[in-house]
């Protein structure tokens, strides 16, 4: 089909493209420099060694997962108010990189947890709700993926988003009431300094990373959706459709 | 006092699809005899799963039994909306005047019964197969028992709104539904469990608490979101 003057600005801007790419670099970067820094200048645990280092990567990862889950659950109820399609698109693109990041941060917990627990995985309030925070999302992006009508597909992935999140609280009091075993939450007090910068440098790094991350899927998202619109309007002039 | 007679008017409209919806399964009773039957068949197999010890058995009844439930109950969900799809029933439900909350609350109360029926069958069943202890813990299991499952039922009438229209409903229902469950089935789980024991350490009454906070959050969420979900 011919390419008329009205495609969306997200499929003809040039722009939007090359300043992700260059934020992706950056990312990169930082990534490498964070690693780089808080492997060579922090020395090893007292009761750990170095399996400590895994701390760097473990826990900007779990954040990075809450911030992203976090987003959707901010878009969805904006969603929901403004009935605003870019809100969708933005919340589905932040829960996708979420997942990620939840299954990278559950993986490297548990791969520190068996030298030092001894056990790959315990029932424990916040490993068990970091779980069903996966699950709960998993299923958020599975509707959306069998839902065709778009519309119909941002109300319901927003509802969705919405209680899933507030779940996740009430999932983590009620594993907490059921057992727990997990070590008390680190705090800047509770960490050496020397500690806390590389895990700082690390979760900019990661940030960095969600933030390019988010970008890509949303803009794939939205060019995914002009193409959509486009068939339709196609079919709806009677054309052939050749995408 | 306007106020009131709203709220008495959605009530009714509550009831009529609560009504309308219990003749059409009482008149077949197709679903009901295979989600029974389903069941039982599912209690027998956790049998067979977790060995012929007595008393393995009997540690292990309470989360068999709810599992039970879920696994059984899910079935009822996704059917409750996919018989309003054909012949587009929903959508002449839609058009009647008044809130979408009473359409979904007669769905509720129509899944509630459903789901409190299975159990009248599932837990003596149980009871007989797991040789549980019924008529000790009688007035506190049935407690747990209307509790639980109003929460489960609150739950899965919210997603089958959505699961049942569309593709791969199902598989999506449960895996929609089965996480956000999670409170509500250690909580009956665990007040079951301690009520089969003779309840030596009195907890389950914390539980059951639990259960009703849980059972009202889900509701308020449920009930407001509702209206988002079923719009068209």
């Amino acid at each position: 089909m011919t390419i008329s003057a009205s495609r969306p600005a997200a499929a003809q801007a040039p722009g939007p493209a090359r300043r992700i790419q260059v934020l992706g670099w950056i990312a990169f970067l930082a990534v490498l420099v964070a690693e780089a820094v808080s492997l060579w200048t922090s020395p090893p645990d007292r009761d750990m060694g170095h399996l400590q280092k895994l701390m760097y990567v473990h826990v900007p990862a779990a954040w990075m997962a809450l911030l992203a889950y976090g987003l959707v659950f901010v878009l969805s109820l904006l969603y929901l108010w403004k009935r605003d399609e870019r809100h969708d698109l933005l919340a589905a693109a932040a829960a996708e990189v979420g997942v990620v990041m939840n299954a990278l941060a559950l993986a490297l917990g548990s791969i520190w947890g068996r030298p030092t627990w001894g056990v790959w995985w315990t029932w424990d309030a916040r490993l068990t709700s970091t779980a069903v925070l996966l699950v709960i999302f998993l299923g958020y992006l599975a509707l959306r993926a069998f839902t065709e009508d778009p519309d119909r597909r941002a109300r319901w992935s927003a509802a969705v988003g919405i209680l899933g999140f507030l779940n996740s609280y009430i999932v983590y009091m009620s594993v907490r009431w059921w057992r727990t075993l997990h070590q008390v939450q680190s705090s800047p007090e509770t960490l050496d300094p020397i500690y806390t910068r590389g895990l700082r440098m690390n979760a900019i790094a990661f940030l960095l990373v969600l933030v390019y991350f988010v970008a890509r899927r949303y803009r794939a998202a939205r060019l995914e959706r002009a193409a959509e619109a486009r068939i339709e309007e196609a079919a709806l002039a009677g054309e052939g459709v050749h995408v | 006092m306007e106020r009131v007679r709203g709220w008495r008017r959605e009530l009714a409209r509550a009831g009529a699809i609560v009504w309308k919806d219990l003749t059409a399964e009482r008149r077949t009773r197709a679903n009901f005899n295979a989600v029974v039957s389903l069941a039982v068949l599912t209690l027998l197999l956790f049998g067979f799963a977790l060995g012929p010890d007595t008393e393995a058995l009997r540690a292990a009844a309470a989360g068999v039994l709810w599992l039970t439930v879920l696994f059984s109950g899910v079935l009822a969900f996704n059917r409750s909306y996919q018989l309003e799809l054909e012949n587009g029933a929903l959508d002449t439900l839609l058009l009647y005047p008044g809130e979408r909350r009473s359409i979904f609350l007669g769905k509720l109360g129509a899944n509630f019964a459903f789901v409190l029926l299975v159990e009248l069958v599932v837990v003596p069943v149980a009871a007989v197969i797991y040789n549980l202890p019924l008529l000790r813990p009688f007035p506190g299991l049935a407690g747990v028992m209307l509790l639980g499952t109003l929460g489960f039922v609150t739950l899965g009438t919210f997603y089958a709104a959505m699961a049942s229209r569309s593709r791969a409903r199902e598989v999506l229902l449960p895996l929609l539904l089965f996480p956000m469950m999670i409170p509500v089935l250690v909580g009956s789980v665990e007040a079951t469990s301690a009520l089969l024991a003779g309840d030596p350490m009195g907890d389950s009454g914390a539980w059951l608490r639990l259960l009703v906070v849980f059972d009202l959050v889900f509701l308020v969420a449920s009930v407001l979101a509702f209206e988002h979900v079923i719009e068209e």
